[in-house]
This record gives structure tokens, C-alpha cells and sequence, in this order.
């Protein structure tokens, strides 16, 4: 079991609120994501449901238990930090077997818990060495598997992957997807990073100066953002936004169309514009495309469309994909 | 032609660093060197070359026992260093740890009573060691020379301390490591190169201290540096005895700090460089 509720929690450092107030109910098993811009307060809420901060007020609870003022260790959750912080001066093995050691568990147990952590996260042949002789996939394996053996209700990640190169987060992404497939628990996971939160969660949250802008699937964040925040947030490249008279003509004061939903042309179109730079990754080219009467569009088009800075092109959005906001950035529908 | 340069460089520095370390080394070397003359030799006048004679060490420990004074030191700064460290270690983690608006403060202050000089508390303290009995006793001095040092090892320890991750010791306690399991099962170990030198520092500074030692004993808990003090008179001959027992006094403090050297440099230059 891992359901966690958070009733009205508020967190305020001194005359600095950090996390105003926050209502938010996490579902047994699931994989929500919290994720915004650098202090947007991801980290804080962690560290609050982790008992690592203690709430100004409000309440959380645990499989229906209180633990608003439990520590965090009373809390049966688990957490893997940014830093990887094991043990230095501890064995692989004796890192992962720590939380068992803090809970008096019988050795026999403990060895064969390490074991079976060291098999799935395929450690064995490292049991021996110090986290030092390891490298960084490895040391976060080591983390995970320290988180494992307690058996938590819940696994907290604190940007677990943002000390990793690009293409072992992408391996490390994946292996976390499938341990959260294998064993079912509630994960919590924090990233600034909206390609990890869309890969990996079943739910996102989406935060803003402490504040949740959105709750919702991946798909749901993607196609029906709440306001620009989120809109502009989640998606990348990120959503192009229109205001002014270029937006009047679908009666909102700002529209958005993300850059996979303009369709490009040689001979005619909504607006006219001349390419800035093009950004050739191979599957797809990024346009940076300044349009008459509206400003720096970002465009998607196919890996191979022939253009070079310079050259004008014409721009026209797809009707059925535009997100219309009101004068406040909340979504019109 | 680069290289050339480099070669002299190296040289010039080479011979400035044995010229600096002479110079500093020199009264160590010279007091060495006089505790081998005879009483007369050592009044002569300025003389590298001593006559080689033992008698000044012969006198020195028929004159006052040598190993009395000397258990005493250890025991006082083996004994006050360890105190030290049991009331400073908590309070450098909390500091380092949890600090709170007046952490600085509270370090500040403690630093500067070392700046305050020590005959200016002389009469007070005196006082309040004969007032209860702790004149001229082990325990008294012990107690004496944690407090002295104390704030030196709890700055030196919250400096330490400080390069340690904070993340580290919150995945401990996620880990269900209470305050005890978190002090001695992962911050204490991670610390093991700063406490070191905190103690062999904290130790040669008891062993050296003087001004205490000598003013709050007599004979019973009287360590080294009473020991020396005692060769020291107004009138006679005295310089080669009194060399003696310095020498006899340094010894045990020097050859301590030339085999730790390594573990004395790493410690102090912690977190400085990586």
C-alpha cells in the first residue's frame, strides 16, 4: 500500500512561502512526476511527504495514517537523492544493506535481500567495491537498490538522473519505468525535465511558485493544458503563443499552437516569415520562423524539408489544435 | 631555454624552502645540541659542535624523575583531547547540521575567548581549583586544558563537518538511522581524516601548553613543561640541564608529530582542496 494524501499543506521559510497550500491525493502504485522550473517548490513538497522538512500546517497522510509529525524514517517511504548519497566509506553491499541494519533484521535476511537487490539491479559482481570505484549508473543503482530492500510504501526520487550523461539517463529512465512495472509501488519522482515526466509518469503534477497548476496524464497535460503555464511547460520544442490582433480572429486574447501543429509551405498560408535558424537533428528540423505580425514562431517539420536562413516561408496553424487562453491564462473551451 | 628557467627556479625555491625550514628548526636543533655540552661548554658562548657528554640527561632524571612528568602529560593531554572531542563532536554537528540564526555567533564568541589572555581569568580559575581541591590534580588540569582548547577542536570539526553532504546523513535517516547511528555510523567515519588531525593538533597543543600546567601544579599532575620550568633557576649553571630536559620534553610530541605528518597535512588542508 502506498496512497498519500496532502491536506492544505503549507511551507513557509520565515516570510517566505515556499508551498502556499497544496491539496493533492497520490493513488496506490501509481508514477506522478512533480514537475516546474528550478524553485518552484518540487523538491520542498518531496521533502515534506519524506518528513526530511516539517509543514507550517496541514496534514499527511500515509495509507490513512497521519505522519505529519512522524520522522522520516516512521514513514515507511524510501528515497533516492540527486547525489546518489551512499556511503562512502561502506561496501556496496553494505550500503544496500544499511536500512535493514537500522531495522535489527535477522543477517540471514539481510543477505538474501541484498542478494536478490543486487541480482535485479545487476550489482552482483560490485558487492565488493565502495561507491567510488563506481560509476554513475552504477551509484544510482546502488541508491535504488538501498531503497528497495526496505520495501516502502512509497519510492521518492529526487531528480535521480540529472547527474548522468544523456544517454545513460535514457537507459536509467527506462530501468526505472520497469522496476515500477515489476513492483508496483507508489513512486513519486521530481525533475525539472518534461521529457522524464512525460516518458515515465501516470500522473504529472505540474508546479509553479508552490503552487499546482495542473494534475493530469501526460496525454491530458499535452492536448488540454489548464492555462499558459502548463501549455507552455510541457511539450518540446515549447508552444508558440500568439496575442494581439493576429489572435483576435479565434476570439481569445492569446492562442497557442505547439510547433508540430503548423504546417509549412513554399507558396501560401496563414502568416509569412523568414527563417531564422534551422536546427537540422536529423528526424525532424526545429524552424525558428519570424512571421509578419506575429513574432518568433518555432516550427516542426520533417528531418528533410529543404530550407536555409533566409528563406521565406508561409506558415498556417492546424485549426483543430489551437489552445485559446483568456486575459487571466486560463484555457477557453 | 624554458626548461633552463624552470631548473633555476626550481633550485632557488628549493634552497629558500631548506634556508626557511633551518631557520625555524634551528632553536629545536640548537637546543639538541647544547643538552649534549657540559655546563660550561653551554655558557662558552655560540657552538655547533657539542663535547657529546650525557651528563646533563643522567642529572635531569637523578634530579627529578623524567617518566612521572611524562605519564602525566599523556595522561593530561591524551585525556583532555579525548574530552574534547566527546563534547565537540555533537556540537559541530549540530552547528554544521541544523544551524540556526546565531550559529555564527555562538562560533564567533567561542573563538574569541581564545583571544582573551589567560592572566587575565588567572586569579578566578586559580581560586576556583584550590576552592575545590582541584589544584595539582590530573582531573583538574584535564578539565583545564579541554575548555582551553575546546573551541579550536569544535571549529576545526563544524569545518570538517561542513564538507560532508547534508544529503548523505538525511539518506540515513530515511534509512531509519537515529541521531546515535547517524553520529557513529556515517558521519563519524566520513570524518575520520578531520578528527584525526583535531587530535593529534589538539594533543601537541596540550602537551605544550604551559602557562596552565605550570600555574595550577605542583609535584602531583605537574606534566613536561613543569618538568622543564624546573631547570630554570636564577642563579648556577643551568643551560645544558635545562636543554636536556626540553629535549626529553619534545621528543615524544616530535617523533608523534613526524610519523602522523601525512595524516596532520591532509587533515588541515580538508575541504581546501579537492
Amino acid at each position: 500500500m502506498g496512497k498519500i494524501i496532502l491536506k492544505q499543506v503549507n511551507k513557509a521559510f520565515g516570510a517566505t512561502q515556499v508551498i502556499p497550500c497544496i491539496d493533492l491525493a497520490i493513488e496506490d502504485g501509481e508514477f506522478v512526476v512533480f514537475v516546474g522550473p528550478s524553485g518552484c517548490g518540487k523538491s520542498t513538497l518531496l521533502r515534506l511527504i519524506a518528513g526530511l522538512e516539517d509543514t507550517t500546517s496541514g496534514t499527511i497522510e500515509i495509507d490513512g495514517k497521519d505522519v505529519t509529525d512522524a520522522p522520516p524514517a516512521k514513514r515507511g517511504l524510501a528515497m533516492v537523492f540527486q547525489s546518489y548519497a551512499l556511503y562512502p566509506h561502506m561496501t556496496v553491499r553494505s550500503n544496500i544493506a544499511f536500512p535493514l541494519k537500522m531495522a535489527k533484521t535477522d543477517p540471514a535476511v539481510i543477505e538474501k535481500k541484498v542478494a536478490e537487490a543486487a541480482r535485479v539491479l545487476n550489482l552482483a559482481n560490485y558487492l565488493d567495491r565502495r561507491p567510488g570505484q563506481l560509476s554513475g549508473g552504477q551509484r544510482q543503482r546502488v541508491a535504488i537498490g538501498r531503497a528497495i530492500v526496505r520495501e516502502p510504501s512509497a519510492f521518492l526520487f529526487d531528480e535521480p538522473l540529472s547527474n548522468l550523461d544523456a544517454a545513460l539517463r535514457g537507459t536509467m529512465r527506462l530501468e526505472i519505468s520497469e522496476l515500477h512495472q515489476q513492483l508496483k509501488t507508489t513512486m513519486i519522482y521530481v525533475t525539472h525535465d518534461q521529457v522524464e515526466a512525460m516518458t515515465m509518469a501516470d500522473k504529472i503534477v505540474v508546479l509553479n511558485a508552490g503552487n499546482i497548476e495542473q494534475v493530469g496524464s501526460p496525454l491530458d497535460l499535452y492536448n488540454k493544458p489548464d492555462n499558459l503555464f502548463v501549455a507552455g511547460f510541457i511539450g518540446s520544442p515549447r508552444m508558440n503563443f500568439v496575442r494581439g490582433e493576429a489572435a483576435k480572429r479565434w476570439s481569445a486574447p492569446t492562442v497557442g499552437v505547439r510547433p508540430e501543429h503548423l504546417k509549412l509551405s513554399k507558396e501560401g498560408g496563414t502568416w509569412k516569415g523568414v527563417v531564422g535558424v534551422a536546427e537540422h537533428l536529423g528526424s525532424d528540423t526545429f524552424l525558428h520562423v519570424n512571421a509578419e505580425g506575429v513574432g518568433m514562431m518555432t516550427v516542426r517539420a520533417d528531418g528533410d524539408f529543404p530550407v536555409t536562413s533566409g528563406d521565406t516561408l508561409f506558415i498556417t496553424p492546424d485549426e483543430n489544435r489551437i489552445h485559446r487562453f483568456d486575459e487571466k491564462g486560463m484555457a477557453i473551451r | 631555454m624554458a626548461r633552463a628557467v624552470s631548473t633555476r627556479r626550481t633550485a632557488v625555491f628549493t634552497i629558500a624552502a631548506w634556508v626557511i625550514a633551518l631557520i625555524i628548526f634551528f632553536p629545536i636543533l640548537y637546543t639538541i645540541v647544547t643538552s649534549f655540552k657540559s655546563e660550561t661548554e653551554a655558557i662558552k658562548g655560540f657552538n655547533l659542535i657539542p663535547s657529546g657528554t650525557i651528563e646533563s640527561y643522567a642529572a635531569v632524571q637523578a634530579q627529578s624523575g623524567y617518566f612521572k612528568f611524562f605519564l602525566n602529560s599523556v595522561v593530561i593531554s591524551i585525556g583532555s583531547t579525548l574530552l574534547a572531542l566527546a563534547v565537540a563532536i555533537p556540537a559541530a554537528w549540530s552547528m554544521a547540521f541544523s544551524p540556526t540564526r546565531r550559529t555564527k555567533d555562538i562560533l564567533m564568541w567561542m573563538l574569541s575567548t581564545k583571544m582573551m589572555p589567560a592572566v587575565a581569568v588567572l586569579v578566578p580559575i586559580y581560586l576556583i581549583f584550590r576552592d575545590t581541591g582541584l589544584l595539582d590534580t590530573r582531573i583538574g588540569l584535564t578539565v583545564m586544558l579541554t575548555l582551553i582548547n575546546l573551541p579550536i577542536v569544535v571549529w576545526m570539526l563544524y569545518t570538517y563537518f561542513r564538507e560532508i553532504p547534508g544529503e548523505i546523513l538525511e539518506a540515513a535517516r530515511m534509512d531509519g538511522a537515529g541521531l546515535w547511528d547517524e553520529i557513529v555510523h556515517v558521519l563519524t567515519p566520513m570524518a575520520v581524516p578531520g578528527i584525526a588531525s583535531t587530535l593529534l593538533l589538539n594533543i601537541i597543543l596540550a602537551w605544550n601548553e604551559s602557562f596552565w600546567t605550570i600555574r595550577l601544579t605542583t609535584t602531583n599532575a605537574a606534566p613536561l613543561t613543569a618538568f622543564i620550568a624546573s631547570f630554570s633557576s636564577p642563579q648556577g649553571l643551568f643551560w645544558a640541564k635545562l636543554s636536556a630536559a626540553s629535549t626529553l620534553a619534545i621528543a615524544p610530541i616530535l617523533v608523534m608529530g613526524w610519523f602522523s605528518q601525512k595524516q596532520l597535512v591532509r587533515g588541515l588542508t580538508f575541504g581546501a582542496v579537492k
